[in-house]
């Protein structure tokens, strides 16, 4: 808890560092990305489970909030409520129907739900707006005061997802993350402890969709204007990588994926065309070389508690040693 | 006379099939030696095009020369995508070798727009007549090309790997990797050539559709989904599911165009998740039993 509290310090003081919009702008996309992989990686580094299809998730909460305001005229925290409690159901009975497939199978389930929704998204045009998009979004107000501006959606973004962050280091370091992580390293094992192998992984599917589609819709509300662009399988991709990146084993490793990768692409412009190259390759060169991705690097040696938000006997993602089941 | 345009949709969904199963061919060979998917696979399709291109239509060398080019060239890079990066992996985890090779992915992208620039391409057809016609039938014989190659691409695949030491070697190490090096078989190299192979058979892809479609940088990713979709929905690692899987989803595809043509991707992807809801395990797959 240490960790959370010196990290919530530092999100909330950095405003007075930055005042350039810009920069506020990337740091609220860090925090809508960190909201998107700390679900992850619950599903990834807990359950053991891939998605590639988060892309749709976040859509449903964006176009589902952005078009509930638009069409049958609803406050914004109504539809945002609405298109969560919709998309965490569609979540939680695909969850039921696809979970049951393994490894590329499970891959190539969630990319057709990402690619189908996208598809829809693009072609029902006189509905969502098409390719070129919905504009209008009207933004998030509290009595008189609306969140439009950049700093005012910082703090709205991190808020909650502090909020979550909190939420699942607390759920993480009890017995729901270590039945997770039982299920990772072993699913029959798992389920011969009678652990419900099944309800876990559809609960952490549907958790992650949830927080997925809430990112959604704090976006749609901060820009006012979406497209399917942003919902494509590469953000599906790109969320999945930054996962990996920070590291699969601890949010703190989802958090930090987040805040290296969101503002690369920015800080590879330097290299103008070959941009995508040196993407490519910081990629493969952290993978390659720092498998148990940025959060096992030195970092440790400096703040040795930072990981025990999370049990310390499931460090590593290896899963549990034997010890943990003496009880 | 609307059976003949019928039959065109599905000619021309049969012939996108048969580059999907060449491309699901490419999954299936590197899922065999590695257990991985290999997200790069879509780029060396665009690499075998683009190479190709450049010896017939820079260079004006004959066509035997680009193919051989093409399928050299792709088969270099799916070698050194093995040997560089994966197999300096310090992880053997599965999720971690599939997300390397996303950032090859990447790489090769940036690379090859670099070397081509962000033009789409079109390869010019094989054969000099345009299309082949009986009375108001008429067909562009490089449909014939592109089915007639991956059947035989497929043959000489299931020769190889059925009746040749070195196939034998690689379906060995496929089975047992421990055990094969045990047996004298060079691992590493016989995981290496699968990549290989597997470049081989996405830049041959490139060739048989350079013609048809335009391709730019960023076409390997849909393609390669579209293969990867295709190896899924025969049963992942199987040469026949991959075939059938291809062949499969491209008649799909081209039934779905004649019905609905913004919608076709719709009706591939849609079925796709129905068959695997049904069957987990793919059309052709075996169910694995699974032990402790």
């Amino acid at each position: 808890m240490k960790a959370f509290i010196v990290f919530s310090i530092f999100v909330l003081l950095l405003p007075l560092l930055v005042t350039n919009p810009y920069y506020l702008n990337v740091l609220a996309f860090v925090g809508l990305y960190s909201l998107v992989t700390l679900g992850l990686s619950v599903f990834i580094g807990y359950a053991g489970q891939i998605s590639l299809g988060h892309g749709a998730f976040y859509a449903l909460g964006a176009y589902g909030s952005a078009l509930l305001g638009i069409y049958c005229p609803l406050n914004p925290w109504l539809a945002s409520l609405i298109a969560l409690l919709w998309t965490s159901l569609l979540a939680w009975f695909l969850g039921y129907f696809i979970l049951r497939l393994k490894g590329h199978y499970l891959v190539m389930a969630t990319l057709a739900v990402n690619l189908i929704i996208y598809i829809l998204l693009v072609e029902l045009e006189e509905f969502t707006g098409g390719v070129s998009g919905l504009p209008g979004i009207t933004p998030f107000c509290l009595f008189s005061f609306c969140f439009a501006d950049d700093r005012s959606n910082y703090y709205l973004i991190w808020g909650v997802t502090l909020f979550f962050l909190w939420g699942i280091l607390r759920l993480l370091g009890g017995r729901i993350g270590r039945e997770l992580k039982a299920i990772k390293a072993s699913e029959q094992a798992a389920r011969a402890l009678g652990i419900p192998v099944v309800r876990y992984k559809v609960a952490a599917f549907t958790f992650s969709a949830f927080l997925a589609a809430l990112a959604g819709t704090l976006y749609a509300h901060y820009l006012t204007f979406i497209s399917p662009k942003s919902f494509d399988i590469f953000y599906s991709v790109e969320v999945v990588t930054m996962v990996l990146v920070g590291g699969a084993g601890s949010p703190w490793g989802a958090l930090l994926g987040a805040f290296f990768l969101t503002p690369l692409p920015q800080v590879l412009e330097f290299f103008e065309e070959y941009k995508d190259i040196f993407y490519g390759m910081v990629l493969m060169l952290i993978l390659i070389f720092c498998p148990e991705g940025l959060v096992s690097l030195n970092i440790r040696a400096h703040f040795g508690d930072i990981r025990s938000g999370t049990d310390p006997n499931m460090r590593q993602g290896k899963g549990i040693r034997p010890r943990s089941f003496k009880a | 006379m609307d059976l003949l345009i019928l039959c065109q949709f599905v000619l021309a969904g049969l012939s996108a099939g048969a580059v999907y199963a060449l491309i699901a061919l490419g999954f299936s060979v590197v899922h065999n030696a590695t257990g991985i998917v290999n997200f790069a696979q879509g780029d060396f399709l665009v690499v075998g095009a683009f190479v190709a291109y450049s010896v017939l239509v820079s260079w004006g060398l004959p066509y035997w020369v680009a193919f051989l080019a093409a399928v050299f060239t792709a088969a270099l890079v799916g070698f050194l995508l093995e040997r560089w990066a994966l197999s300096r992996s310090r992880s053997k985890e599965i999720l971690l070798l599939v997300f390397i090779t996303v950032g090859a992915s990447i790489f090769l992208r940036g690379l090859i727009k670099e070397i081509w620039g962000k033009r789409p391409f079109v390869l010019p057809p094989i054969s000099e007549t345009r299309e082949i016609s009986w009375a108001t039938f008429a067909i562009d014989p490089q449909y014939f090309w592109i089915i007639g190659i991956t059947l035989l691409a497929f043959a000489s695949l299931h020769f190889f790997f059925r009746h040749t030491l070195w196939g034998k070697a690689i379906r060995a190490v496929a089975i047992d990797a421990e055990a094969a090096a045990l047996m004298g078989i060079p691992v590493p190299w016989a995981v290496a050539a699968s990549f290989a192979l597997a470049g081989a058979l996405g830049g041959l892809a490139g060739v048989l559709i350079g013609p048809i479609w335009p391709l730019s940088f960023e076409s390997g990713v849909h393609i390669g989904l579209k293969g990867f979709a295709a190896a899924v929905l025969g049963g992942y690692g199987s040469f026949g599911g991959a075939l059938l899987g291809g062949f499969l989803l491209g008649l799909l595809e081209g039934l779905g165009a004649y019905f609905t043509s913004s919608l076709k991707n719709l009706i591939a992807y849609g079925i796709l998740l129905l068959v695997l809801l049904l069957r987990p395990q793919g059309l052709l797959g075996e169910k694995v039993q699974e032990r402790l």
